[in-house]
């Protein structure tokens, strides 16, 4: 910028100077007067040829003062526009940053590391009368250390120690296997089984097996010894160990394992949630809208309802959250930490929202319409509902499904009605059942001491953004789809 | 306010307007459409009118016209009770409509407007489909039986329109995408379509090429076989060509009113004689 100034300040000085030259040559031709008139400097504004009285002033559009307050207009639209510029490439380089640290973070939750092992279903270990009593730990044991060296199975500390590679949910996991296909008992099935989130993350690359460094190095106590390790990788080895796509971040509820947990309660509690906030929101502030902009007299009543409902819109949703939990919960009696108390104090939220955004669409409507409408006899509400509603009809959907979004990305106000319930089993979710929503499961993730609930909570973020560019997608798709050509 | 009172007053007004009977229109030979006494409207403190008295004859057209601002539009739109819509407009004065008060409770807004059909200076055709905006007025007045009767309608009204020929094979194209003149003849069939008795036109032409312009005023000159036509226009030979009677506002005030050819060629008024040669407006 500066070196744009000083070359603009030495463009100036080089063209008036060269003016001045000229100006003095014209003046030497030009009577007495005329040159007086130009010598004494009167600004440039006016051409030093011509100043006789009565004639019409010219503007001297070449004169030095004009030429510089050109380039002092043009540079400041460039400023103007680097600056913008900037401004944009700011904002894009920390979304830039967000996003690729969410993703550097969360990829690797997408992936889960799995071991395939050989049990022996030995009848008097299933207890095929009742399966649930089965010792299922020693039929996963057997099988680890069937796949192991000798050493591991003549060493007892080592043989016990060696079920930490597996996760703790691999005997339930088996054992609803074979529930389910009881025919295999007493086989030997082949059967992958979860492993352990430190082994997961060791295969994953993100934990080492030694840590510190030099004279102090030693193997990673997360990894529970270095035989564990080598027993790891003598698995590998054996090509046992596998990392496919993890359905299980999806399909699987909330666990305090690690590498059981995944989101599924979390999005059907969204689900719910969201939909209680369309059911109340959506009808009631598209109503309130329509009253407001197209029945209701212009009073000193409703301007303070307006007032009202636009200082609703800008209240912090914590409030939100406090009135629900003492109203809602305290007075009426709704169950807590369900998605129908979630879903009303969202919907307290999202109804400035709906009505400011419906207002505005109907106000956009151009009065040549309504004036159309009338004009062939129709009544008022005819009006609204059969022109004015379909035209702004696109307005008030974009203005909806923002307003969703908002209630989707919503934390806060869930919390304080206790929405972030543990739902480790979605077989049983409903309206007034506990649940949690994605934000405030991401907000438990990121509270838990386990290194793989970090990846795990990048790649819930990363989930809910993905839901949220869906629904802001699809508000664009239809303000395209349905605005109305004129 | 005393609203008893003011009804009270309309009421005496309307009763001696309906016995005056509108000598104007004898002249003519046919009867008045619409009688208006002592009209004033006020935008909030404004005023827009001043008392202006006018009678309409039925089966001819009457030409408003006057320079910018001079409230012919304003006067054309309290026919139909549009200035209702401006919350702070406000109108006074007595409005016959073959001897109802328009404006008293004779008559409901909603069916006036369609006894009383208006054709907008800006073509303003829904953003629904040709057969949809012709269609829409007699659904909403039930003014069709059935869907035959209902496509009889909409044939009729866009053939009296002069459309018809040209947008038959497309009558679920949008209205929209038609050009502008078909656009301004689509709102005639639509306001057609009601059968209202009276056609209100606020500068029907304006925003239309000299083709389009002449297609619409060979249309006025055809409707006013049926219809009591209301035309507003800028234009002094628009309203030489079309009209059978001219009034002449200015700021607010009717000046003059007669015959077009006695007005255009022999005013009694300076204002109307300096109107018409140009000198102003």
């Amino acid at each position: 910028m500066t070196e744009e100034d000083k070359q603009a300040k030495a463009d100036e000085s080089a063209a008036s100077a060269q003016h001045e030259q000229a100006r003095q040559a014209s003046a030497g031709q030009a009577p007495a007067s005329a040159a007086g008139a130009s010598a004494s400097g009167d600004g440039g504004s006016t051409s030093s040829g011509d100043a006789a009285a009565g004639a019409v002033q010219r503007v001297d559009w070449h004169s030095p003062e004009m030429l510089a307050r050109l380039r002092r207009r043009h540079a400041a639209n460039r400023r103007m526009k680097y600056i913008g510029l900037g401004a944009i490439v700011l904002a894009a380089a920390l979304l830039g940053i967000l996003v690729s640290s969410l993703v550097n973070n969360g990829t690797s939750a997408f992936r889960q590391t799995y071991i395939a092992l050989e049990f022996d279903l030995k009848p008097e270990l299933v207890n095929p009368e009742n399966m649930r009593r089965g010792k299922w730990r020693r039929i996963v044991k057997e099988g680890l250390l069937r796949a192991l060296p000798e050493e591991y199975r003549q060493n007892r500390r080592l043989a016990r120690k060696v079920l930490k590679i597996v996760s703790r949910s691999a005997p339930y996991a088996l054992r609803d296997h074979v529930m389910e296909n009881p025919q295999l008992v007493g086989r030997t099935i082949s059967f992958e089984v979860l492993a352990a989130d430190p082994f997961d993350q060791y295969n994953k690359g993100i934990i080492p097996a030694v840590i510190g460094d030099g004279e102090k190095q030693r193997p990673n106590p997360r990894l529970g010894g270095p035989e564990l390790v080598r027993a790891f990788e003598i698995l590998k080895e054996q090509q046992r160990v596998s990392m496919p796509f993890n359905w299980g971040l999806f399909f699987h509820a909330d666990s305090r394992l690690p590498e059981t947990a995944g989101l599924a309660g979390a999005i059907v509690g969204s689900f719910l949630t969201l939909l209680v906030c369309f059911v109340i929101s959506f009808p009631t502030g598209i109503l309130a809208a329509i009253y407001l902009e197209e029945f209701a007299p212009k009073n000193r009543l409703t301007d303070f309802i307006e007032i009202n409902i636009n200082n609703l819109a800008a209240v912090p949703s914590v409030v939100f959250g406090l009135l629900g939990l003492a109203l809602f919960i305290g007075f009426f009696g709704v169950p807590r930490s369900t998605p129908l108390v979630g879903g009303m104090v969202l919907s307290l939220m999202t109804l400035p929202t709906i009505i400011i955004a419906t207002r505005a669409a109907l106000k956009a409507v151009p009065p040549s319409l309504r004036e159309a409408a009338l004009g062939v006899g129709a009544s008022h509400h005819q009006m609204v509902f059969h022109h004015v509603l379909p035209v702004a009809m696109p307005g008030i959907l974009t203005g909806a499904i923002i307003g969703m979004a908002q209630a989707l990305g919503e934390t806060a106000p869930l919390l304080l009605v206790g929405m972030n319930a543990f739902i480790p089993d979605i077989s049983n979710m409903g309206l007034t059942q506990p649940a949690t929503v994605l934000p405030t499961q991401i907000y438990s993730w990121a509270d838990s001491p386990e290194r793989g609930f970090v990846s795990r909570t990048a790649a819930a973020i990363l989930v809910l953004l993905g839901f949220l560019v869906v629904m802001n997608a699809l508000a664009i798709w239809l303000r395209q789809r349905y605005s109305t050509k004129w | 306010m005393n609203n008893g009172e003011q009804t009270d007053m309309r009421t005496t007004d309307a009763a001696q307007a309906r016995q005056e009977g509108g000598g104007a229109c004898s002249e003519t030979g046919g009867d008045c459409k619409f009688i208006t006494r002592n009209v004033n409207v006020f935008y909030g403190e404004k005023q827009a009118i001043f008392d202006v008295s006018l009678d309409i004859p039925d089966r001819a057209v009457m030409a408003l016209i006057g320079p910018s601002g001079c409230g012919k539009s304003t006067y054309l739109r309290c026919l139909n009770r549009m200035n209702d819509l401006i919350d702070i407009c406000r109108v006074e004065g007595t409005f016959l409509l073959d001897g109802e008060d328009i404006y008293n409770g004779d008559i409901d807004p909603v069916l006036l407007r369609a006894r009383v059909g208006m054709v907008f200076q800006k073509p303003n055709p829904f953003p629904k489909s040709i057969f949809e905006n012709v269609a829409y007025g007699p659904r909403i007045h039930g003014l069709a039986k059935d869907r035959t009767e209902l496509e009889e309608i909409v044939e009729t009204s866009l053939r009296k329109a002069a459309l018809w020929d040209e947008v038959k094979d497309r009558l679920h194209a949008p209205g929209t995408g038609l050009s502008g003149g078909q656009q301004q003849r689509l709102c005639i069939a639509r306001a057609i379509a009601t059968r209202p008795e009276v056609i209100l036109m606020d500068e029907p032409a304006s925003a239309l090429d000299p083709i389009a312009t002449a297609r619409i005023e060979e249309l006025i000159d055809e409707l006013k076989e049926n219809y009591c036509i209301v035309i507003v226009t800028h234009s002094m030979q628009q309203a030489a060509r079309v009209s059978d009677r001219t009034a002449f506002f200015h700021l607010g005030k009717l000046i003059e009113e007669g015959p077009t050819e006695q007005i255009f060629t022999a005013p009694k008024e300076q204002q109307t004689q300096d109107y018409i040669t140009g000198r102003y407006g």
